[in-house]
């Protein structure tokens, strides 16, 4: 899922100040699993600007709301013509959401109240980790199930740097070697000697590269298409 | 010849070969390039001139290679995989030897993280790039060299010749691993390697046991790294900091020695454990260079480069062989 962070107050003020009606618009599946950006802390965000606003002396209204999900329009389609009424909506959603919801609320700006931080899975409970950098060309059969992208600092593709620790990364001792684990792993599995081949330089293209990257389903596409032809010819409207 | 470079014609004639290192300035000024490398000409084969070593920002190594060539002083270039993409390394390696430069080692490079320490703010917010690894470099290279095309297929009308090198890390972990490193390395088309300074000889050894038996010494040449101590403490760090370095006890109780034959006079404690540093380099040197499979030494004396005289004379490979260019 989605990791969020929470953004340090003061950022989030120096945002929201100028605005007299001021909505946080809490996301309640990934990043409320992380405790950033859900209903409930969309609550907690909200009251923390309205004290703040007390405390400057400012008159602002705050409130808070949250849908299910800020990336498909169904969630929050039934919700937004109460969302216009605001100046501004802070969105906690992560930085699809903010996008999504911009591109469609018309004339209110919509701000992130969140940082969003990466793809990742619960450790333990509170603690949050990456595993996938959604580079759009998995190799993990390659490397035992361990993703050297995300997880080693360099993105080496190929074994590891010197750097390798008792284990850790050079980077810090609080950061696991990808490579080391990944050979261990291997060894377990008994694949150890399929790390011999060596990759070729890769191609990113699949990965942040220019614009972004649409995966479009063909079938259901046409299907949606079909329908809606259908319907038009009926002279109704889809619902 | 791969390149006609005087670090592979002496690698090729069997005798053990000799690299240094020289660290380009913080500056734009080229005379401490220049200094550094009259000091070093005539004591090594070639030296390697860093690229933004601990990735701090310094004279490009392509840059300062070129000033040392001047000198008269053969550079061996580094490239780290950490601040270009692949365009502009291979740009990069054109022009390097359209400048007339001959050798290559590519390395992954410290992390940005690494640029701010002890008085130095670095740019540890840096983006790094990694769009290749050292492996993807190394056959870049050589198929620049080797068969005139560029990474992505397109032709090039002059190939850059170079001899292409790669760093190897001996004794880090995951340990049993670290020969199958080298055998990507070589299978990538490393011509030389040169490896993480050896202070535990016998843990080196076992290592090139295991290179032999693949026979892996046999199809790169392996230049075993040396780095000169020059006090108990630089030991004692190397030992506890340094990734796949380990240094033993012996060495460590030696230099410790050294110092405290000095009393409280600070100025002869240094005297005194630079002396016993160089001794123990010598010492090093014989042994990395008994060990089978090897065939030079590669010997870093950061910041210490007027080490490398006293160093190379002591050990026997003055002076270092000429041969001639067919």
């Amino acid at each position: 899922m989605i990791i969020g962070s929470q953004k340090p107050i003061e950022e989030i003020w120096d945002m929201v100040k100028d605005f007299k009606k001021v909505l946080v618009f809490g996301c309640n599946t990934c990043v409320a699993v992380c405790h950033a950006g859900g209903e409930k802390e969309a609550e907690t965000i909200a009251s923390l600007i309205r004290m703040r606003a007390a405390q400057e002396g400012k008159a602002m209204e705050v409130n808070h709301m949250g849908v299910m999900r800020h990336c498909e329009p169904e969630y929050f389609d039934p919700v937004l013509d109460e969302v216009r009424k605001y100046d501004l909506v802070l969105s906690t959603a992560c930085g699809v959401g903010v996008n999504f919801l911009s591109e469609r609320i018309g004339n209110v700006p919509v701000y992130p109240g969140i940082n969003t931080s990466f793809y990742g899975a619960v450790e333990a409970p509170g603690r949050f980790v990456e595993l996938c950098a959604g580079c759009g060309n998995c190799i993990l059969h390659l490397t035992g199930g361990i993703c050297p992208v995300a997880r080693c600092s360099k993105t080496l593709m190929n074994g590891p740097c010197g750097g390798t620790n008792k284990g850790k990364c050079e980077v810090s001792q609080e950061i696991d070697c990808a490579w080391y684990l990944i050979v261990e792993r291997m060894k377990k599995l008994g694949t150890l000697d399929r790390l011999s081949e060596v990759l070729p330089a890769r191609n990113w293209s699949t990965s942040r590269d220019g614009g972004p990257r649409r995966v479009s389903l063909e079938h259901i596409r046409e299907y949606e298409e079909r329908e809606e032809k259908k319907v038009e010819q009926a002279g109704g409207k889809k619902q | 010849m791969k390149s006609g470079s005087n670090l592979e014609r002496v690698i090729m004639s069997g005798r053990p070969a000799v690299t240094a290192e020289l660290g380009p300035p913080m500056s734009a000024d080229p005379h401490e390039v220049m200094k550094k490398a009259n000091i070093l000409r005539g004591f090594c084969d070639a030296a390697n001139i860093t690229d933004c070593q601990t990735a701090v920002v310094r004279m490009s190594s392509i840059a300062a290679a070129v000033i040392a060539l001047r000198e008269g002083l053969e550079p061996v270039m580094q490239m780290t995989c950490r601040d270009r993409n692949r365009i502009a390394m291979q740009a990069d390696l054109l022009g390097a030897a359209a400048l007339g430069l001959k050798n290559c080692l590519c390395l992954a490079g410290d992390h940005q993280k690494f640029s701010a320490a002890g008085k130095l703010k670095g740019h540890p917010g840096a983006k790094n790039v990694y769009d290749v690894d050292t492996c993807q470099l190394v056959g870049i290279l050589k198929k620049m060299r080797d068969e005139g095309l560029q990474e992505g297929g397109d032709k090039l009308e002059a190939a850059p010749k170079l001899f292409v090198g790669a760093s190897w890390t001996p004794m880090a972990d995951p340990i049993d691993f670290r020969p199958v490193n080298l055998l990507k390395k070589v299978n990538a088309g490393a011509d030389f390697i040169q490896t993480q300074g050896i202070y535990d000889v016998e843990g080196f050894r076992s290592q090139m046991e295991k290179i032999r038996n693949m026979g892996l010494h046999e199809r790169t040449a392996i230049l075993g790294g040396i780095i000169v101590p020059k006090s108990a403490m630089m030991l004692k760090y190397m030992d506890s900091s340094v990734a796949g370095v380990s240094v033993p006890k012996s060495l460590i109780n030696r230099m410790n020695k050294a110092k405290e034959e000095a009393g409280d006079d600070k100025k002869k404690a240094k005297e005194l454990q630079e002396a016993e540093g160089i001794k123990i380099t010598v010492e090093l040197i014989h042994q990395v260079l008994e060990t089978p499979g090897v065939r030079g030494v590669h010997i870093q004396a950061i910041e210490w480069e007027s080490a490398i005289e006293k160093i190379v004379k002591a050990a026997g490979l003055y002076p270092r062989p000429d041969i001639p260019e067919v």
